[in-house]
């Protein structure tokens, strides 16, 4: 592989402190680097050069996505994509096929995704479909929140036991990071109920979701995982849950961190989860006081889950949050409920302009970003698909840098987003180096992938070249904006070229990584031995067969976790 | 040698526990699988396709790969059809196959559980793995499925007799049959209800009134007086955890996927009173994995064409017995399957009009009409892979012992194949 430099850029990388120097990127070997000869040159003057975009929550892959395709042709009937002579064919909007989704993330300049949400159970399937999504690195988030063995530890109080658990989980996954989906909620489910708040009983254990919160988070962070706790509180779509969320974080505010952060906890898709008011018709914006609770402190870092007016495809591990949608809308509903393990709904859902909720929803996931004064706290996602389809970024972006925007779609809403958020009154508009930090480098700081979202020597070559002058754009111009961040000049992966002009031209099998933790052998030898027993109990599958094998992860980027043990 | 927990390649169970002993390179016992699990692997062997032939002549794997290159690359509108008893790999291929030569694709669910998927896009539906069943479940149903005599272990492995976590195995669930004769599974039922055939979708929506607390005003639906229904209806409602289970009883009698579409409404309905999924019995080891990988590559889980450059989906136009029937297909690359002996009959013969490649085990009536027939390794006994659940639980295939000499797996002849075609096309 040739060697690359991009010439003459204005380079926005704020993890090495660079905001919008003009300056020439170097890699080589896949790698940057300081100098380069004989290189393949780009020339990127009059350009914007970003680290290759990282979302850190988006459903790309597994059972709950591919339920959602299966049940939507419809969806793909307004969205086909054809083969050309390096890409595969399929097709897109809500619910893209696997080789459409890596294109798609490489044509806007992403390089690395998260699948935010995987049960153990499926994830041979999950490995299975980001091994056909090209270009992109990848992971996934393995679930928790109700894991039969979880809720046992915890319970019994057998945090050392727990830890291990964790240890082992992820690495018979080949997960990168500790999901929680309401957790406690998703296990009364199973009989068809739910957990309400934090102090609410999960029933056949008699713990909270307190408890459960606590204890995952106090595992994660003594076993060292590169990434916090990854957290879908309770009360999901629920009128008055930003209380719900803001004691939530308060819980993990008495975690002690990994050594070397502050966090300890990950919110996500947040905007779900600020809702203030008593029911659907008084609802409100709660993003104040999260804003509030999150500009005093310094363990949380949150995401928007950006709501999109489209018809769009939800998608949870959230069982019973998506019967209630089912019993709300009417539409088509599938649930899935995982043995021992987890659960998943999907609800086709369209927001419209002229819905009041879903337009006050669309000016709280706005308002925490613009409210939360630090974009190392918060960032950008649209919880693909459940706000919206991530092919709507640069839109989002559109939104965050430019208040023009913001009028020009509130001027087409129903009046209540105006009365019930304070959107109308915000005039923050993001710079460069903040869409920078909330797209790649503030995630992938959050993700502890510590070879992305930046360009200082040593990191991966993942890199983005946005067709716009910054030093002559103006919020007034927002449709040029989303223009360029819609279709990359060029996007590099891994020190390759793999789209121009906004098209793919080679489609390279990205990484998936994974985490490996150290267990003491006595711990991991205790806990086989529960395993063991309880496998064969109430598993349908044998212990032997549960772990996915090494063919499934064909290209992989394992990270070493090691932490305290007692 | 002996291998344990191998996973069965027969049915949609996909039972893991089994323990394969293997001598000098043959299979020589297997222990816990049924009897047809037994046969596969003692038989596999037997009446194997002895060499690769084109135009009924011998030819080397790679003459006849280059046949059946020859032919899909002449084809304006091939048929690339079976694949529900291979594993994922190969699946992939074929979808890529059919591509590249702007065909269409299809899996043995057109003429199974189709409907059910056709339901799914109307209503959804809400189910569970097989361990959430055989952990919770205390009343299980059903409803045209006969697993005594078609997924065997399926009774004493997940749905009725284990023990699971809430349950204390047979005794603590009731067990209902609908059915329209009394099928073995009805036998060892607590309750059946004969049905009249046909009258499934008429019994489905009484229960779904009935569970809505409708009054309906007639003595009888399809045979069975309303009393008997109001009865499973409140039966229903009380049990703690329950679970339908369907098969092609439902999905090929008369009403096909609106038959589905009624099941998927009734338990729907009960979440509302209690905790209620369904699950579709599936039949071939894979044909779950079929409609998975189908969905994650095209977006469509079988009946996809290419002819566009863009997969396109539509069932009862791009559906392999129709597309034969009408006569639309000019060749056809068959995988893991056996249409010219369970396709209806104007299909089969289009079938043998058409120059034919099968990829195939065992002599059957397909290759015998057949112009390449490349012999190939059986997935989960020579070959290993990926295999999805009726529930779609996916899981490992192993390799066992070495296919016979010169034989390969299905994903590497299509892969060569594919090859082919992409040389060919340039």
């Amino acid at each position: 592989m040739k060697d690359i430099i991009i010439k003459n850029g204005y380079v926005y990388d704020p993890l090495n402190g660079i905001d919008g120097e003009i300056m020439d990127i170097s890699m080589s070997k896949g790698k940057i680097v300081n100098f380069v000869k004989d290189a393949k040159e780009i020339d990127a003057s009059g350009k914007i050069v970003m680290p290759g975009g990282v979302d850190l929550h988006s459903h790309i892959a597994g059972s709950k996505i591919n339920i959602g395709r299966l049940m939507r042709p419809e969806d793909h009937r307004k969205d086909v994509v054809k083969k050309s002579s390096v890409t595969r064919s399929g097709v897109g909007y809500s619910c893209p096929s696997t080789f459409v989704t890596g294109y798609r993330y490489a044509q806007m300049g992403y390089t690395s995704v998260m699948e935010a949400a995987m049960p153990p159970l499926g994830a041979r399937h999950v490995h299975e479909e980001l091994a056909d999504i090209p270009i992109i690195d990848k992971a996934a988030f393995t679930l928790f929140g109700n894991n039969y063995f979880t809720l046992k530890y915890v319970k019994e109080g057998d945090h050392e036991k727990l830890k291990a658990f964790v240890a082992w989980m992820l690495r018979a996954t080949r997960g990168y990071a500790v999901k929680i989906v309401n957790p406690g909620g998703v296990e009364n489910w199973k009989w068809g109920r739910n957990v309400f708040g934090l102090d609410g009983n999960v029933e056949d254990y008699d713990i909270t979701p307190r408890q459960i919160v606590t204890g995952l988070a106090r595992a994660n962070e003594e076993l060292g995982l590169p990434h916090t706790i990854h957290l879908h509180c309770n009360n999901l779509g629920m009128p008055g849950n930003y209380k719900t969320t803001i004691e939530t974080m308060e819980v993990a505010k008495a975690i002690k961190p990994k050594k070397g952060r502050k966090t300890t906890v990950h919110v996500v898709h947040c905007q779900f989860n600020a809702l203030a008011g008593d029911n659907w018709m008084n609802v409100k914006s709660g993003a104040p006081h999260i804003a509030k609770y999150v500009n005093a402190n310094d363990h949380v870092t949150l995401d928007l889950g950006q709501l999109i007016f489209t018809d769009t495809t939800t998608m949870t591990g959230d069982g019973p949050w998506q019967f209630a949608l089912w019993n709300m809308t009417g539409n088509k509903w599938v649930n899935s409920d995982v043995e021992m393990e987890a659960g998943a709904g999907v609800v086709p859902y369209e927001f419209k302009k002229n819905n009041l909720a879903n337009t006050v929803q669309w000016g709280i996931g706005l308002e925490l970003a613009l409210m939360i004064k630090d974009p190392w706290k918060v960032y950008m996602t649209t919880d693909h698909p459940n706000g919206g389809p991530f092919t709507y970024y640069p839109k989002v972006m559109a939104w965050l840098m430019s208040r023009q925007a913001r009028t020009d779609t509130m001027r087409t809403l129903n009046k209540a987003c105006l009365r019930r958020t304070g959107l109308a009154d915000n005039y923050r508009e993001y710079t460069f180096n903040e869409l920078a930090v909330v797209t790649r480098a503030g995630t992938a700081q959050a993700l502890g992938l510590k070879d992305k979202g930046h360009l200082g020597v040593g990191a991966d070559a993942d890199v983005a070249v946005y067709d716009l002058d910054p030093t002559e754009w103006r919020p007034s111009r927002y449709r040029e904006l989303e223009k360029a961040f819609a279709k990359a000049s060029y996007t590099v992966k891994g020190g390759q070229v793999v789209v121009k002009d906004g098209v793919v031209t080679a489609t390279p099998l990205g990484a998936t990584h994974w985490v490996d933790a150290k267990i003491p052998e006595k711990v991991e030898a205790d806990l086989m031995k529960d395993l063991e027993r309880d496998f064969k109990r109430y598993y349908t599958v044998s212990l032997r067969n549960y772990p996915v094998e090494d063919v499934y992860t064909p290209v992989q980027k394992v990270h070493k976790a090691g932490g305290e043990w007692k | 040698m002996e291998k344990v927990d191998v996973v069965c390649p027969f049915c949609g169970c996909l039972c893991d526990d089994l323990v394969v002993t293997v001598d000098g390179g043959h299979v020589t016992d297997i222990k816990n699988g049924c009897v047809v699990s037994r046969s596969k692997f003692m038989n596999h062997g037997k009446h194997r396709v002895s060499s690769a032939t084109a135009h009924n002549e011998k030819k080397n794997i790679q003459e006849a790969v280059d046949a059946a290159i020859k032919i899909l690359s002449h084809s304006k509108r091939p048929l690339i059809y079976g694949l529900s008893s291979t594993e994922c790999g190969a699946i992939s291929k074929a979808i890529e196959i059919a591509e590249v030569t702007g065909g269409v694709v299809d899996n043995t669910a057109s003429v199974c559980h189709g409907p059910t998927i056709l339901a799914l896009q109307q209503v959804g539906e809400s189910k569970a793995s097989l361990g959430e069943i055989m952990n919770r479940a205390d009343m299980v149903v059903f409803w045209g499925a006969n697993p005594t005599e078609a997924h065997l272990r399926h009774i004493t492995r997940y749905s009725v007799m284990p023990k699971g976590m809430y349950v204390e195995g047979r005794k603590a669930r009731k067990v209902v049959v609908v059915d329209v004769r009394k099928t073995r599974t009805a036998r060892m039922a607590d309750k059946f209800i004969q049905i009249q055939p046909n009258g499934d979708y008429e019994v489905l929506q009484t229960m779904r009134a009935l569970v809505r607390g409708e009054e309906i005003d007639v003595d009888e639906v399809a045979g069975i007086p309303i009393d008997e229904l109001k009865a499973l209806v409140t039966e229903m409602s009380e049990a703690k955890f329950g679970a339908v289970f369907f098969g092609l009883g439902l999905t090929q009698s008369e009403g096909r996927h609106m038959n589905i579409d009624a099941a998927v409404g009734l338990v729907s309905e009960m979440n509302r009173k209690t905790k209620f999924v369904l699950t579709p019995m599936r039949g071939h080891y894979n044909v779950a994995g079929a409609n998975t990988v189908f969905t994650w590559q095209t977006g469509h889980p079988y009946a996809v064409d290419f002819s566009r450059g863009y997969p396109r989906y539509n069932p009862g136009e791009f559906t392999a017995v129709d597309l034969l029937a009408s006569g639309e297909v000019d060749a056809a690359l068959i995988i893991a399957s056996d249409p010219a002996a369970t396709f209806p009959v104007d299909a089969a013969k289009h079938l043998a009009k058409i120059p034919v490649v099968t990829l195939e085990q065992k002599k059957t009536p397909t290759t015998m009409l057949s112009e390449v027939v490349i012999p190939v390794a059986t997935a989960g006994i020579e070959a290993d892979g990926t295999a999805y659940r009726m529930d779609g639980v996916a899981l490992r295939l192993s390799k066992l012992v070495e296919p016979p000499e010169g034989v390969f797996s299905d994903e590497h002849i299509l892969d060569l194949i594919l090859n082919g075609l992409k040389e060919a096309a340039k």
